[in-house]
């Protein structure tokens, strides 16, 4: 398959113009100096993931990730930028000062998995889009097969909750928990 | 659409996580990077879905397990790192040494 074959895919426009906007976001929310604007920017590409998985008929998972990511663990990690710093504005030091060895790794990786897709999948088509997987394939694979796991997620989820309550909660000092008592 | 387009995308967006969480100083900006890298991992389950048609949408089903683990993990890592900052007054990971060697 030749490039001007694949250029001709309508299909393959949406693709290029997501992925280019997607990978844009992503590198600023690596590079952006202002904590507030990479989690901003993390929406964007995790919409670009959502679009993604709607061009490759995953409707279901491009919803769960635009409820679960874009809907609550953004606001999360706002949530955790305000805590955790209270001038949200600019900050010099964001980054330390090994950004060329952290960028030589990251195109490494970048280059050898690159590499072994290239050579694995030469120009192996995506199977039939355009039909959607329904929602009760999914459900049949986690309440059949996958009911172990499944409920295994469910039992981390839950984990989850009580280790963040405990986690975040603040310990009453001795002496509150003295005037506590007197009360 | 060929699968190689959608492994390199998934590719270049886990490198870009790589390098944010090597280079970034606050805690809360590598649970970012990590984010980006678990969109990646999913990014590659979908698409080999859509390469093998398993009759059970077997990468689906997985890549969901990756977004709930991903958001209990997001969920705790916030937790711990409200804790440090509480205990230190700073959630910088370079200034977390104590145990270093």
């Amino acid at each position: 398959m030749t490039f001007v074959d694949w250029v001709a895919e309508p299909v393959n426009w949406a693709f290029l113009l997501i992925g280019v906007g997607m990978l844009g976001a992503a590198f600023r929310v690596v590079t952006s100096q202002n904590i507030v604007h990479a989690a901003l920017y993390l929406v964007a590409a995790l919409g670009g993931a959502a679009a993604m998985f709607v061009l490759l008929s995953a409707e279901f998972v491009a919803l769960v990730v635009v409820l679960v990511y874009i809907g609550a663990v953004i606001v999360l990690f706002l949530f955790g930028v305000m805590i955790t710093r209270a001038p949200t504005g600019l900050d010099v030091a964001l980054d330390n000062d090994r950004k060329i060895p952290a960028a030589l790794v990251a195109l490494v990786l970048f280059g050898v998995m690159s590499f072994t897709s290239l050579t694995a999948f030469q120009a192996t088509p995506v199977a039939e889009v355009g039909t959607p997987t329904s929602t009760a394939t999914l459900a049949e694979g986690f309440i059949g097969r996958f009911v172990v796991p499944f409920e295994v997620v469910g039992f981390i989820l839950l984990a989850a909750l009580v280790g963040g309550v405990t986690l975040a909660r603040r310990d009453l000092t001795p002496l509150e928990e003295e005037q506590r008592r007197s009360v | 659409m060929i699968v190689n387009q959608f492994l390199i995308l998934a590719a270049a967006l886990f490198a870009l996580g790589v390098y944010g969480l090597l280079v970034r100083r606050n805690a809360v900006m590598v649970l970012l990077s990590i984010e980006l890298m678990l969109a990646a991992v999913n990014i590659n389950l979908v698409v080999f879905e859509a390469m093998w048609r398993t009759s059970e949408a077997v990468g689906q089903v997985f890549a969901i397990f990756v977004i709930t683990v991903a958001a209990a993990e997001v969920g705790i890592g916030l937790a711990i790192i409200l804790m440090i900052f509480r205990n230190r007054q700073s959630a910088n990971v370079d200034e977390l040494d104590l145990m270093r060697w």
